[in-house]
Formats: structure tokens, C-alpha cells, sequence
């Protein structure tokens, strides 16, 4: 009974037109009213950042915006939350290396 | 209307609401306090929109007061209550959530109450103005912050009803991509309709790993064990408070349920003690616990799966209140908690605090401080005290009384052992944000001399990334203490004078027109 069922067939929704955007070039169908996260989750991308040090891979962790793991660039901006900023069509999701500011030589 | 002042109840429906209050003469002084301008202050500011921040703010409008509703989310709800934005068109919200009719008519009587919602306002501080006591509450806004947008809001009072958010014990792997807060899957799934896996084990401590696996599983993902690391013979010390919450008890009866019709085992006295996989989650090892929490040697089972679901009980989120110096309790699974009197108030007059900032307790026990403090907080600004002597507020009383008492024992039955630490190699990493391993940390705490986690954070960074210790703070503080006499000690009480990140441009900007956004 559980097993082919979705989180969307559980609580029969009918959303919106689907749209794109893109994770490193990628296309991701997002659906609206998802954050950036869960556009990724949704097809399957679990880690969209590496860490300053050890250049490991990180998502979302908490999922409510308090541990800062699932930092995103977003349109060129790093340091976006993915677990709180809402996807638009034609999003560009870029994984962010480090602290995100390779560009200014920091 | 963000922002904007509330008009006054007219005097015919604020009568027949009042009832319960007892509180039926007109409030001679309402129209005084409503904000009649931009730099009016409200009469009340409640921080957070879950079902403590709501009920406090629907009752301080049905007696009469001005009230403005700050929350870092779009959609009221707080973490319990989060559900899908309008546009995934979810039909039944309700498959997700106990309880659901409650919220709804609770978020009904909301949006009648005319309360301003000033919705993705992330609050960083709580000042009081020297000169007349009154209080800015100091916000950026948007959805996740990032643009540095400032808003004040000025008020009489406030009422802290920021929730809490999950505590975490590190353990080798728990890093890895696909290894997600239990509180996370349960609220990317909630918002978003999505998992994040297709096998996830469910693991940890506390009464949300049986609400988050039955969530998972009836939302289409297999979940192969739910893993507790503490026996549930825990309740049988409480027995009078567990008979004193029937609520409780039909709510885990119904996950038990759904959990065996899920053909999900519950491991009691165990943990996942590794977790499996390079660049995600392959798998993990699930070992069998001693009552201390100690991983016994050579019990190590490994369970195939794609995701880690993990969780160890609620941090309550205090630091606007302890940065104006609120006194704290400790909480019987290791917490710090507000000390608040018998009509909610801290220790700090004029500031009030509702729902988990006071311990967690649950929903239920959160609508019941909410209205309780605003029932407070409105004898104390119209100078009514009567109010806290009504029958409606010695119910809440005796209601919020018992709750806390069954919070009590269930946060005793979860809290973590004191050998947790030894399943903790010293190459695991402690600080997520600062890559900072064990090994570290025990250095600072052994040879370096540290006993605190400040001292730790100070000698190696553990706590000062991102997150400001919310994820490693509890595992710090255990391992800092792990050379005193005591063993284990509680992480020192939330401290941060910023709640959320703020641009320096935003902290240098002076005072502007309060209320704007």
C-alpha cells in the first residue's frame, strides 16, 4: 500500500504548473511554492555545497533555516538559505564552493 | 497589513468575546493604546506564529489590545503546524498533521482579529527604549534574510513564542549528504511534499522519531527501523502523568499503530553508531546501548538505506530573551528552558514567553501558555488584574499545570545518557559549520584545560560558524565536561546577541521610522 505512494498523492495535491530551473547547468522540474531545496530533493540532488576546508559535500540538514548547511548559490549570490528561498522560474542554482566568495580572493 | 495599526474591537464583539475572561466592561482605555500613527507602538509584539505566538495574539486582540505578530515563515503555523504553500494545491493538509481542524479554527480566529502579521520577519534583537520601557523588536525581512532589509516594531509588551529546534549528537558520517534532521525530513516534507530518500531510517530520542516515521512511511518512503536510544520504560516513573494526558498517550497509540502497519520495528536502547557511504548514505550501523548510552561491543547491525532521519529531543530557542538577561531553568533532558512565573511571565518584566521557550511540551500545552500570557499581559496593561482570577484563566492554569508536569516526564525518559560521547571517535567531525572533529575538542578540554563551551569555541572555533553552535552546542558542552568531576554538564545557556546573521550596513544604519518594513 505504502510503498508507490508519493508525498503528493498523500495529501492530493494539485499544483501548479511546473517549472524550470537549473542546478550547475542542469535542468530540475521545481513545482511552485517549493523552496530551492526541495525543488532539489525532489529530483533527487542531495548536496548543492562544499565545505571551506575540507571541500566536502553538505545539503539540507535542519530544514527550518537554523543550521546554514544548505547555503545555495542562487542567481550568483552565495550564502542563500535553500531550505527558506522559494524557487522561481529559471532559477540558476550553482553549488557553492567554500565560503562562496572565490571571486573577491578572500 | 504589515505594520499598520489594528483597529479596535467594536465594544458589542469585544463584549461577547470577553466572556471567558470575565472582562466584559468596556476598555475605557483601548482607544489611547491602539496605534494611531507609525510611531505609536503596538500594545503587544509576539515573536512567532505557531500555535503559541497565534493564540496569545488572537487573545490579546479579543481583550481589546493592539497587536503586531513577527515570524521568520510566510504562512502562520510555526514548525508543528507547517504545510504546503498555496501553490503545490494540497487537498488534504490534514494527512500530514494530528490536530488539523484545531490549527485551521485557531488560524481563522486570526485572521479575523485583525492582529498585523508581519510575515518573513526574521527577529535578531529585543531592546527596551530607557525612557519610557517600551520595546523595539528589531527584524530583517524576506524570505530568508539575505538581502539585510531592517523593520522595527514597537510594543507595550512582548511575548516570546519562538519554539525551539532539534538537538543534535554527532556520531561518525552524520555529515554525509542524505543524513537529515528527523525535524527536517519532517518539515521539507510538510512544505514541501518531497523526501529525502527512498529507504530512510528513522534514529535518535524523543517522541517526534515515532510521529516522523509514521509521517515517512505514509507518504511513500520505506522506513526499515525507527531507532530510540532510550528504553520507554522511562514513562513508567511518571505514571501519574502519564494518566493525567490521555491526549498523549491516543497520539502515540496512533503512530504505534501506523508504525506496525508500516511493518516498521522499533529498536529501543540503540543508536546508529556509524553511518555508511562516500558522498552519501549507503547504509548504517545500528548497535545496542547500555543505560549510560554506551554502544556495547560487537552488537553492530548494518541496515541498507539512503537516508538517515536523526534527532535527539527539542533545543528551546531563548537567545532574544537571554541576551536581555531573562533567568533560565534546566530541563530534565539537559536544556535550558525560560524561568517563567505562574501567568508566563520571565523575569524580566513586561516580557512574556509561551510554548516550548519554557520546555517542550507540544502544541497543545503552547495554545494554553499563549492565551494564558495574554490574559497577563492585558490585566497588566489595562490595569485589570482581575483578569489572571477569571475562571478562563485558572483553567489554563491548572491545564498548563498538568502538561508540563507529563513535558517533565517524557523529556526525563529522553534524556541522553551520559556516555553517549564514547559511540564518538576522534576523527568525527562536532562543529558542522567550522569542520571542527572530536578529537579537537577533547584537546581544548584535556591538555588546553577547557571546561566550557565557550572556552572551547575560543580554543578551536567549534560554535562560532553559521549556526552559532544551535547544531554542535550540546555536544560541546559534553565534551568540554567529559574530564570534571560532574562528567556531563548542560550546554550554558543559549547566548547570542544576534539571533540571525545581520550585515554590518544594517547594524551601523541608525534607528528609522518604526514599524516599516
Amino acid at each position: 500500500m505504502a510503498r508507490d505512494r508519493t508525498p503528493a498523492d498523500l495529501v492530493g495535491a494539485d499544483p501548479g504548473p511546473p517549472f524550470e530551473i537549473t542546478f550547475d547547468g542542469r535542468p530540475v522540474t521545481a513545482l511552485p511554492g517549493q523552496s530551492v531545496a526541495a525543488a532539489l530533493w525532489g529530483a533527487g540532488i542531495l548536496a548543492w555545497r562544499t565545505t571551506r576546508n575540507g571541500g566536502r559535500p553538505r545539503g539540507a540538514f535542519c530544514g527550518i533555516g537554523q543550521c546554514y548547511d544548505c547555503l545555495a548559490t542562487v542567481n550568483g549570490e552565495p550564502n542563500r538559505r535553500a531550505c527558506l528561498v522559494p524557487a522561481r522560474p529559471g532559477d540558476a542554482i550553482t553549488t557553492q564552493e567554500g565560503h562562496g566568495h572565490a571571486g573577491l580572493a578572500v | 497589513m504589515p505594520g499598520s495599526p489594528s483597529e479596535p474591537y467594536e465594544a458589542r464583539e469585544r463584549c461577547e468575546a470577553c466572556e471567558p475572561y470575565e472582562a466584559c466592561e468596556p476598555y475605557e482605555g483601548s482607544q489611547q493604546h491602539v496605534a494611531s500613527a507609525p510611531s505609536e507602538p503596538y500594545d503587544l509584539a509576539v515573536i512567532g506564529a505557531g500555535p503559541a505566538g497565534l493564540a496569545g495574539a488572537v487573545t490579546a486582540r479579543t481583550l481589546g489590545l493592539s497587536v503586531a505578530l513577527l515570524d521568520a515563515a510566510p504562512r502562520t503555523g510555526g514548525q508543528y503546524f507547517r504545510h504546503p504553500a498555496p501553490g503545490l494545491g494540497a487537498a488534504r493538509p490534514q494527512a500530514l498533521h494530528h490536530d488539523w481542524a484545531e490549527f485551521t479554527a485557531l488560524r481563522r480566529r486570526f485572521e479575523e482579529s485583525e492582529a498585523a502579521h508581519l510575515a518573513h520577519h526574521h527577529v535578531w534583537t529585543v531592546t527596551r527604549q530607557d525612557d519610557d520601557g517600551t520595546w523595539t523588536v528589531h527584524a530583517l525581512t524576506g524570505p530568508d534574510a539575505a538581502s539585510g532589509t531592517p523593520a522595527r516594531v514597537r510594543a507595550r509588551a512582548v511575548l516570546l513564542a519562538t519554539g525551539a529546534y532539534e538537538r543534535q549528537l554527532p556520531f561518525p558520517g552524520w555529515t554525509l549528504p542524505g543524513v537529515v534532521g528527523a525535524g527536517g525530513a519532517q518539515a521539507m516534507l510538510k512544505a514541501g511534499l518531497v523526501l529525502p530518500g527512498r529507504r530512510i531510517v528513522v534514529a535518535g530520542s524523543g517522541p517526534l522519531l515515532l510521529a516522523v516515521a509514521s509521517s515517512l512511511a505514509a507518504a511513500g518512503a520505506r522506513v526499515p527501523a525507527v531507532v530510540e536510544a532510550s528504553g520507554y520504560l522511562g514513562y513508567a516513573r511518571s505514571p501519574r502523568a502519564l494518566a493525567t494526558s490521555p491526549h498523549k498517550l491516543l497520539e502515540a497509540a496512533v503512530h504505534g499503530s501506523a508504525l506496525l502497519r508500516h511493518r516498521t520495528p522499533l529498536r529501543t536502547r540503540s543508536a546508529v553508531t556509524e553511518v555508511h557511504g562516500t558522498d552519501r548514505v549507503e547504509a548504517v550501523t545500528v548497535s545496542r546501548l547500555d543505560r549510560a548510552w554506551r554502544p556495547v561491543p560487537g552488537t553492530g547491525r548494518r541496515i541498507a538505506c539512503d537516508a538517515l532521519a536523526v534527532g535527539h529531543g527539542l533545543v528551546p530557542q531563548i537567545e532574544l530573551a537571554t541576551g536581555l538577561g531573562c533567568a533560565t531553568r534546566h530541563t530534565p533532558d539537559g536544556t535550558h528552558a525560560l524561568a517563567l512565573d505562574a501567568l508566563q511571565e520571565t523575569s524580566v518584566p513586561g516580557l512574556w514567553a509561551a510554548g516550548e521557550t519554557g520546555g517542550t511540551g507540544g502544541w497543545q500545552l503552547a495554545r494554553t501558555e499563549g492565551e494564558l500570557a495574554a490574559i497577563a499581559v492585558a490585566a497588566r496593561l489595562r490595569g485589570l488584574p482581575a483578569l489572571t482570577r477569571s475562571r478562563r484563566a485558572r483553567d489554563l492554569a491548572r491545564r498548563r499545570d498538568r502538561m508540563r508536569a507529563f513535558a517533565d516526564a517524557m523529556a526525563a525518559a529522553h534524556a541522553p545518557g551520559p556516555g553517549w560521547t564514547s559511540w564518538l571517535p576522534d576523527d568525527t567531525e562536532v562543529c558542522r559549520c567550522e569542520e571542527v572533529t572530536a578529537g579537537g575538542i577533547r584537546e581544548a578540554a584535556g591538555e588546553l584545560g577547557a571546561r566550557d563551551a565557550r572556552t572551547v569555541k575560543l580554543l578551536t572555533r567549534a560554535g562560532m560558524g553559521w549556526c552559532q553552535g544551535r547544531m554542535c552546542g550540546a555536544a560541546v558542552a559534553c565534551l568540554a565536561a567529559s574530564g570534571t568531576a560532574q562528567g556531563t554538564v548542560p550546554p550554558s545557556a543559549e547566548r547570542r546577541p544576534l539571533a540571525v546573521p545581520v550585515p554590518l550596513g544594517t547594524l551601523a544604519t541608525g534607528p528609522e521610522e518604526p514599524g516599516t518594513t
